[in-house]
């Protein structure tokens, strides 16, 4: 159970949060083809070490942010707003 | 063994009368039921779970393997139990069960509790370094919780009471209490076990309130309460387990660590008569030396070490302990009921065989890692203590004393005040700068490593290295010589550090010696432990969450107006909505046919309030429909509505609703009652994380609306009976018009939808003004005969329609073009899920597609269906029953069915086959009733 650091709530405890994915996913162009789509649709990264995850503190704020988790250890190195998203290298 | 007439901590003149296998016993206060079942002479608890031989107690505590039982009888039993953790009260009773439990025979009547609470300093363990590191964290003003598993504090002193700042120790813990009692933001919590470590400091505690305390004294209190405790800093000081050792017979009733020996005489005054201590270090002569003061026989020490040497084995002599060097223990013998009578031990090429009652062993100490091991934090092999320690640096968190591989006395206490002071001034605190406790010195050589001792046969099937399990050294060797060299992979084939147990006893002791089979040094890993420490019953995790407080009932304001009707209710979701409203002597079916021919022929009424109902505004909120809803929501005109389906990004069907144009930046949704909520998270996600430079605001008020509907030919005559300040006639409020306006001088929001396919008003106002709606509307109606009708009667009208209900007539792979809404979607927008549906499966003949059927016979919601006499084996699948009635309209059985290619296999007829019985179902158009629409648009 991780303790989120909400942007605008404070330290939360992870049940008041849903998880919502990697954050950085990429929305293909309209002309891409059926493959690139079906990857878009339902590929995903999935790294060891630290993930740029969107989350929403459902039973709370109710906003989306964004949190740089580490898949590894669970360690959480940075929560943001959601137009705040910070550039880690993947 | 048996009780010595003085010395322990327990009560002598307090005596209790408990039970054990039916038997009535005595125990003092202050008895474990493992000590008192010692004192009592039971030395046999129950037989083992594979082997099937006897065993006994052989520990004093958490590194038990073989004392579990159940304890209690009846609702307030519980399995697994074990016996080195459970205070003696008067009345309990217990049974030798340790292998397998028996589960409760009906609802537990306990009451449990869940706290949360937050702390700067966590400690866990109150021995001697969690009590310095609490005392010392404490004095700072942090907020500090000290969890201590046990009655009592003190931790190891009890069994070693060497003396701490001078003074006798068990002085200095008396001492401590009123210490952390001074300091006013520490909580000492006793009988409460750290359960499981979650991240970023999470710690799961269960504390036992009232469990162990006669059933008259628990009347009124929680059983057993569970903390979800978050520490800013943790300090784990959960001592050492002691080891067993491996050797041909070592798991005879008898056979006990050695240091827990010394617990039973210190704490408990209970002792065996004649003692061998078996042993490579300098710690078990304690044992031996203890027990000789107490008046009983020690036979021998016998030392694997060459030359035991040092201040132990001279005190040892000197109280005139023989001790074997060079020597191990190379089986046991039993008397008739397999309870140990003598040991062979072999010396120098020679046997010779001791009679003693006790054979205490030690194998080594280990850390008590549970906690480490489940935050994942690593571990190093330590050749010094002949095991795994942790490695110090996780953030957050230290490991003090006995638990970080320090073993002596001195240094427990010198580490947890370290820690103490360290984790408040991480914390942000500053504790006075105090001088550690101290011990005098500790005089021990170090320990060597005996991992076991061969068979003098060579049979090795006798020689545990799981007592609990019954993982022998032969089932080692069949695991090595399958090829398994990995440790997860040893535990999983053999089972050894598995169970209840979790295999703190064994599993270092089976790594090593599969690691010594295979060749390889000792210290390649061991297997990892995961959460809880002690098994969790069900009820201390639910704790009050049972029953009604499951999960919270939503209801809406004409809930007690439908009971007042006798309605029978029906669970949508957290939702009660009224399933039908019986009169005397009607059933279920009889209501609901009675309800439909209301509708159908005169008017009838229902709550329609648990429909999400959403409020968008903004200059964009066209715009965000647009993007969001299949259909096209740009050009609705203000007082207009329309039916509306969005999709996910991936193209299935995700809900219906319908969209009412309120004024051009205002907008009224309405969803299906299950997707309010994920709709509304649908339409924030889109907003806040794509669009964000849409101006919309979007509330969701399905809790502050009451919609009713009023269906039927005379729907529109009930109206305005209870009087509108709307036209409401055909010419001036069509199908699909929403306006504002009164109703029975009530102000809210009259639409013109329908999902009953009749004519239909579907009344929205304020929650409070609800009751008072549907008394007028029903009051009004009288004269019309208005029938109230539930979801049962709506759920054939609008099957009768062909209306699907998203979730029970669509799955998650269903389009909106396979269930027939191909024609809402607008041709040239963006909308979600659009690139999806391009993708050429969805466009594929053979897929599931809803269609409606008839039959002669009552069809099963959910049959499977299938063609038949294909022959082919297994049959075919051709689709499956979604919705299915029967319907006084129709004159028959019917429904709606998702069918492989079904829209161009219309007429066909298939089986509808539920398990039992198959029955011919005629493939139909689903609009059944009243295709043109004529009624709808009356």
């Amino acid at each position: 159970m991780l303790l989120i650091r909400c942007p605008w709530c404070g330290e939360r405890e992870e049940r008041e949060f849903h998880y919502g994915g990697d954050a950085n996913v990429e929305t293909p162009p309209a002309e891409a083809d059926d493959r690139a789509w079906a990857r878009f649709l339902y590929g995903r990264q999935n790294p060891a070490g630290p993930f740029v995850e969107r989350w929403v503190h459902s039973h709370g704020c109710r906003r989306w942010i964004v949190v740089v988790r580490s898949t590894l250890t669970h360690e959480i190195s940075g929560t943001y707003p959601f137009d705040q998203k910070p550039e880690v290298p993947r | 063994m048996k009780r010595l007439s003085a010395g322990g901590s327990v009560d002598r003149n307090r005596s209790i009368a408990f039970q054990f296998d039916g038997r009535p016993l005595t125990a003092l206060a202050g008895d474990t039921l493992a000590s008192a079942l010692l004192a009592n002479g039971v030395a046999i608890l129950g037989t083992s779970v594979t082997a099937g031989r006897p065993r006994g107690v052989m520990s004093a505590g958490l590194e038990e393997a073989h004392a579990f039982v159940q304890l209690g009888i009846g609702s307030v039993s519980e399995p697994l139990v074990r016996a080195t953790a459970i205070e003696v009260f008067d009345g309990l009773a217990a049974f030798g069960r340790i292998t397998r439990g028996v589960l409760p025979a009906g609802p537990d009547p306990a009451r449990f509790e869940k706290r949360f609470a937050h702390c700067d300093v966590l400690v866990v363990g109150a021995g001697p370094a969690g009590l310095a590191a609490a005392i010392a964290a404490g004095s700072s003003g942090a907020r500090v919780i000290l969890a201590e598993t046990g009655a009592r504090l003190g931790g190891a002193t009890i069994r070693d009471p060497d003396p701490i700042d001078g003074v006798p120790a068990a002085q200095w813990v008396a001492a401590a209490e009123p210490t952390l009692g001074g300091c006013p933001e520490v909580r000492v919590l006793r009988r409460t076990t750290a359960m499981i470590g979650l991240d970023q400091n999470g710690v799961v505690l269960v504390e036992r309130v009232s469990g162990h305390l006669p059933a008259s004294a628990r009347a009124g209190r929680a059983e057993r309460r569970l903390w979800q405790v978050r520490a800013r800093e943790v300090i784990i000081a959960t001592g050492a387990l002691e080891r067993p050792m491996v050797f041909p017979d070592n798991d005879r009733p008898g056979v006990m660590l050695a240091g827990a020996v010394r617990t039973y005489l210190h704490q408990f005054a209970v002792a065996p008569d004649r003692t061998v201590v078996f042993t490579a270090n300098d710690d078990a002569y304690r044992t031996a030396v203890d027990l000789v003061a107490a008046g009983r026989t020690v036979v021998a020490v016998v030392d694997a070490r060459p030359a035991p040497a040092g201040e132990w084995p001279s005190r040892a002599r000197a109280a005139g302990i023989e001790i074997l060097a060079d020597a191990v223990v190379v089986g046991t013998e039993g008397d008739g009921t397999g309870v140990l009578a003598a040991v062979t031990v072999r010396s120098g090429g020679a046997d010779r065989r001791l009679v003693c009652d006790v054979l205490a062993v030690s194998g080594g100490w280990d850390p008590a890692l549970d906690l480490v091991h489940q935050l994942r934090a690593p571990t190093r092999w330590d050749e010094r203590i002949g095991g795994f320690v942790p490695v110090p640096g996780t953030p957050g968190r230290q490991v003090a004393g006995a638990a970080a591989g320090d073993f002596t006395l001195g240094g427990a206490l010198g580490a947890g005040h370290a820690a103490g002071i360290e984790a408040a001034r991480r914390a942000g605190f500053v504790a006075p700068a105090g001088v550690a406790p101290t011990a005098p010195p500790h005089r021990e050589e170090p320990p060597a490593h005996l991992w076991r001792v061969p068979a003098p046969d060579g049979d090795e099937s006798r020689s545990f290295v799981d007592l609990h399990r019954d993982v022998t050294v032969a089932g080692l060797l069949r695991a090595t010589g399958a090829g398994i060299q990995s440790v997860e992979h040893l535990k999983r084939y053999t089972l050894a550090g598995t169970g209840v147990e979790q295999g703190r006893s064994a599993k270092v002791n089976a790594a090593v010696v599969a690691q010594t089979l295979l060749g390889q040094p000792p210290g390649g890993g061991t297997s990892s432990a995961r959460p809880p420490v002690e098994p969790i019953s069900f009820g201390t995790m639910a704790a009050r969450a049972v029953g009604p407080r499951f999960e919270p009932t939503r209801t809406t304001p004409i809930h007690s107006t439908h009971a007042a009707l006798g309605a029978v209710f029906e669970n949508v979701g957290q939702w009660k909505r009224a399933r039908y409203f019986p009169r005397a002597g009607e059933s279920m079916d009889q209501a609901a046919v009675r309800e439909c021919r209301a509708v159908r022929t005169g008017v009838g009424i229902m709550d329609a309030s648990t429909l999400g109902k959403i409020d968008g505004q903004g200059p964009d909120a066209a715009e965000f429909l647009e993007r969001l809803y299949m259909n096209r929501v740009a050009n609705l005109k203000p007082g207009r509505a329309r039916y509306a389906a969005m999709a996910r990004l991936d193209g299935s069907l995700f809900d219906d609703g319908v969209i009412m144009r309120l004024a051009p930046d205002r907008f009224f949704v309405t969803t299906s009652t299950s997707h309010a909520g994920p709709v509304m998270d649908a339409m924030e996600e889109w907003l806040q994380t794509e669009w964000p430079d849409l101006k919309v605001w979007c509330t969701s008020i399905t809790e502050q609306w009451v919609t009713l509907a009023v269906a039927g030919p005379e729907a529109r005559a009930v109206l305005n009976a209870a009087g509108s300040d709307l036209d409401l006639s055909k010419e001036a409020f069509p199908f699909m018009a929403v306006r504002p306006g009164r109703v029975a001088g009530l102000a809210g929001l009259v639409a013109r939808v329908s999902f009953s396919g009749e004519l239909a008003f579907e009344v929205s106002v304020p929650g409070h003004d609800g009751p008072a709606l549907w008394q007028a509307l029903t009051a009004a109606g009288a004269s019309h005969g208005i029938t109230p009708y539930g979801l049962e009667a709506l759920s054939v009208l609008r099957a009768e329609k062909g209306y699907l209900i998203v979730g029970q007539d669509t799955d998650a792979s269903t389009t909106a073009i396979d269930a027939g809404l191909g024609w809402l979607i607008k041709p040239d927008r963006d909308y979600l899920g659009r690139r999806s549906l391009a993708r050429p499966d969805f466009a594929r003949p053979d897929r599931y597609q809803l269609v409606g059927f008839r039959a002669d016979a009552p069809v099963m919601e959910g049959a499977q269906l299938v063609t038949d006499g294909s022959g082919v084996r297994p049959v075919p699948m051709a689709g499956a029953v979604t919705t299915s009635h029967w319907s006084e309209a129709l004159g028959g059985y019917f429904g709606l069915a998702l069918v492989k290619g079904g829209r161009a296999r219309i007429g066909e007829t298939l089986e509808a086959h539920d398990g039992a019985r198959s029955v011919p179902v005629r493939l139909a158009d689903p609009v059944a009733y009243d295709r043109q629409g004529v009624r709808r648009d009356g």
